[in-house]
């Protein structure tokens, strides 16, 4: 049996996913990624290998991905996140068309073929207002738990208005609401809507097709689910493994080279 | 006929119209010293064929521009116009000109001359309020023709339609106003066989640069349309009406007629063929190009090689028996195309797939240029909701570094590749 992985280095956390031949997970692994990305990379897979009781031989072929993917020292090439989280998000949920990825400094929009291709995307410029740093300035100024923050938001009844504008002026503009007498929980539900809102927006440029999966670490957050089924007038796909899906992504695309490297070669005639 | 080789040919455009610029910027600076003032143009309408005949040096302030950023000195020159007062919100190739006027003409290249008069179109609406500041700076005389602008997609009329008759006339009458002003800024009398024979200079280069944008559907692609286009974009804009630039444009399409001829392409493993929609990202120039044709793209064509030339690539030549006549004519098919090229592009790029043989258009919106930015995103979804075809939207800039990310370009052109790669395997995929 051979294993395929991908490395996924991102901007605030590294993720490593190992799969069989069979594309099944068989060892996920995430720590943050810091300021040594080289070390974060070769941590997540190590404890990914350590995870599957794997040994670094059984592992066929590696493939990098996220902002830090030239930074995947062991691996043997390297696919931006763009075409992982498409091809991932197409694995776990054969009907999409459109993935959105919301990471911890840009949200990507991305429309995908019936095989996992990407057909289009858009990013966020230059700008991490509608991101998962968003809802870090938020975590920050009321002091609750990123973990926490949609169990709270669903809470709220009615939603504050919070600008789209920018994640620095966030914690700011939380603060203002919070000594005009808001309930925290009515604050954060704007929050949450705000970001869908943003993302509703990237969605659009590239065309929202049904269905629509969601991916990233944001994924985890059950308000934001919430609020983007709400914008977008449909219920999202999230995976269990939204969090892994650039990853595995990755090593998806790892898979394919092991088995194009074992197709018998083709002869012209 | 002596036999041609690669050594002499292959590379002659880009050494000569380095050459050309030298001695261009040398001619500005030793008009700067001998206190002879210039004439301040555009690329979009610039007239030169008519102001050459007064003697004036011709100034290009967005080539200028431009050049600073190129030679990585543009931040000094938009920090110094921001000082002065400018906002860091205002076209970058204006504040990089301030800043030129304040250290009283000095750039990298040279000296220019201060502005005798200025001379411009409504192309773009920053031109009008740019001479202004010349008017203010030097009290210098500024002209604005007023181009009627095409109506609507498609709609640009040709000779003999009454529209385009009446709106010649237009333009016709203004150009006669224009005159007058020229013989008094330069001490000149207009001498309309020098027109003729500046016509008939700009008559050579045009056919040369239509014949030049076509070799480019070679394949191999002959040159690249961002990095090599814009060295042949200046000498087309710096030289038009001269002996000098009508040469230069015979000499270039020998050149790529042979590597035409010859399949020597610019790349030496061309993959994919693109087009390029806005203006260069100057600040990192060569390493923008690069992140294309590392990985095997090549720009064939571009919309940039049409509008900052001034619309020239349709063909249009003067007819020189009735020179005013047939100058305000081409400046209305020219500057009309130029600005068709900006706001109406669906049908110019739908044309050019077909007929470059295209595999994905790239758009580059840029900050500090919001005439050519704008809309760059609706005149996307038009063009994609027409033709199948891949594109990839990247926004930086043409003079500003600071809002120039190399790593979020990069990131998103691997994805387009990436992207290019998975579409040509499923097409292999499905003809097997």
């Amino acid at each position: 049996m051979a294993y395929a992985a991908g490395v996924d280095v991102g901007s605030t956390q590294t993720k490593a996913v190992i799969i069989d031949e069979g594309k099944t997970i068989v060892a996920r692994s995430l720590t943050m990624t810091g300021a040594n990305v080289i070390r974060a990379a070769e941590q997540a897979y190590a404890e990914a290998l350590a995870a599957g009781d794997l040994r670094e031989e059984e592992v066929e072929y590696i493939v990098g991905t996220g902002y830090g993917r030239y930074k995947v020292t062991f691996g043997n090439t390297q696919v931006t996140e763009i075409s992982c989280h498409g091809r991932g998000a197409v694995h776990m949920f054969p009907g999409s068309r459109t993935v959105v990825d919301m990471g911890g400094q840009d949200t990507k929009a991305i429309r995908v073929s019936p095989t996992g291709e990407i057909v289009d995307f858009c990013m966020n410029d230059k700008c991490a207002a509608g991101t998962g740093r968003f809802l870090g300035a938020a975590s920050s100024a009321l002091d609750i738990p990123i973990d926490d923050l949609g169990p709270t938001a669903l809470r709220g009844e009615k939603a504050v208005k919070i600008s789209t504008t920018c994640t620095v002026f966030a914690e700011s503009e939380v603060l203002s609401w919070l000594g005009k007498g808001k309930k925290i929980e009515d604050i954060l539900l704007g929050v949450h809507q705000s970001i869908a809102g943003r993302s509703t927006g990237l969605l659009r440029r590239v065309g929202i097709e049904d269905e629509v999966t969601f991916t990233g670490g944001v994924a985890k957050n059950v308000a934001m689910i919430e609020a983007l089924n709400q914008s977008l007038g449909l219920t999202v796909n999230v995976s269990e493994e939204s969090h892994y899906m650039g990853a595995l992504g990755a090593a998806l695309f790892a898979l394919d080279h092991i088995l194009a490297s074992r197709a018998p070669a083709r002869h012209e005639a | 006929m002596a036999e041609t080789t690669v050594d002499g040919i292959v590379g002659r455009g880009n050494k000569d119209g380095a050459r050309l610029f030298r001695e261009w910027f040398a001619g500005l600076t030793q008009a700067a010293e001998e206190g002879r003032g210039g004439a301040y143009v555009f690329v979009m309408g610039s007239l030169v064929e008519l102001l050459r005949t007064f003697d004036l040096p011709i100034v290009f302030p967005e080539i200028n521009s431009l050049q600073t950023a190129v030679r990585r000195v543009a931040h000094e020159y938009l920090n110094e116009a921001e000082d002065y007062g400018y906002s860091p919100d205002i076209c970058g190739y204006v504040k990089a000109d301030v800043a030129t006027q304040l250290r009283g003409g000095e750039l990298p290249m040279g000296r220019i001359p201060k502005p005798a008069i200025a001379v411009y179109t409504n192309a773009c609406n920053t031109y009008i309020k740019w001479a202004e500041i010349w008017e203010r700076m030097y009290h210098a005389p500024t002209f604005t023709l007023d181009v009627p602008g095409t109506r609507g997609e498609g709609g640009q009329t040709w000779p003999g339609d009454p529209d385009f008759e009446n709106d010649r006339r237009y333009v016709q009458a203004q150009l006669q106003e224009l005159i007058p002003v020229l013989e008094q800024v330069s001490g000149l009398t207009f001498d309309i066989d020098r027109l003729r024979e500046s016509m008939k200079q700009a008559n050579a280069m045009t056919r040369a640069w239509k014949r030049v944008l076509e070799l480019n559907q070679s394949r191999p692609s002959v040159f690249n349309a961002l990095s090599d286009g814009t060295i042949f974009l200046g000498v087309a804009n710096g030289f038009r009406g001269s002996l000098e630039g009508a040469r230069y444009f015979e000499d270039l399409v020998e050149e790529m007629e042979y590597k035409s001829a010859n399949s020597i392409g610019t790349l030496t493993d061309e993959r994919y063929r693109l087009i390029f929609v806005g203006v260069p990202c100057y600040p990192i120039f060569r390493r923008f190009s690069e992140l294309f044709t590392e990985l095997g793209g090549n720009f064939v064509s571009s919309t940039y090689l049409r509008f900052a030339s001034g619309g020239t690539s349709l063909g249009f030549e003067y007819d020189l028996d009735r020179p005013i006549e047939s100058l305000a004519e081409g400046v209305l098919i020219s500057v009309r195309d130029a600005m068709d090229n900006m706001f109406f592009q669906t049908e110019i790029l739908l044309e050019m797939i077909d007929t470059y043989r295209v595999d994905g258009i790239v758009y580059h919106p840029i900050k500090s240029c919001r005439t050519v930015s704008t809309g760059l995103a609706d005149n996307r979804r038009a063009l994609m909701a027409r033709r199948d075809i891949p594109s990839l939207f990247i926004e930086s800039d043409m003079m500003d570094r600071r809002v120039v990310s190399e790593a979020q370009l990069k990131n998103r052109i691997d994805a387009f590749f990436e992207g290019l790669a998975a579409r040509r395997q499923q097409a292999a995929i499905r003809d097997t």
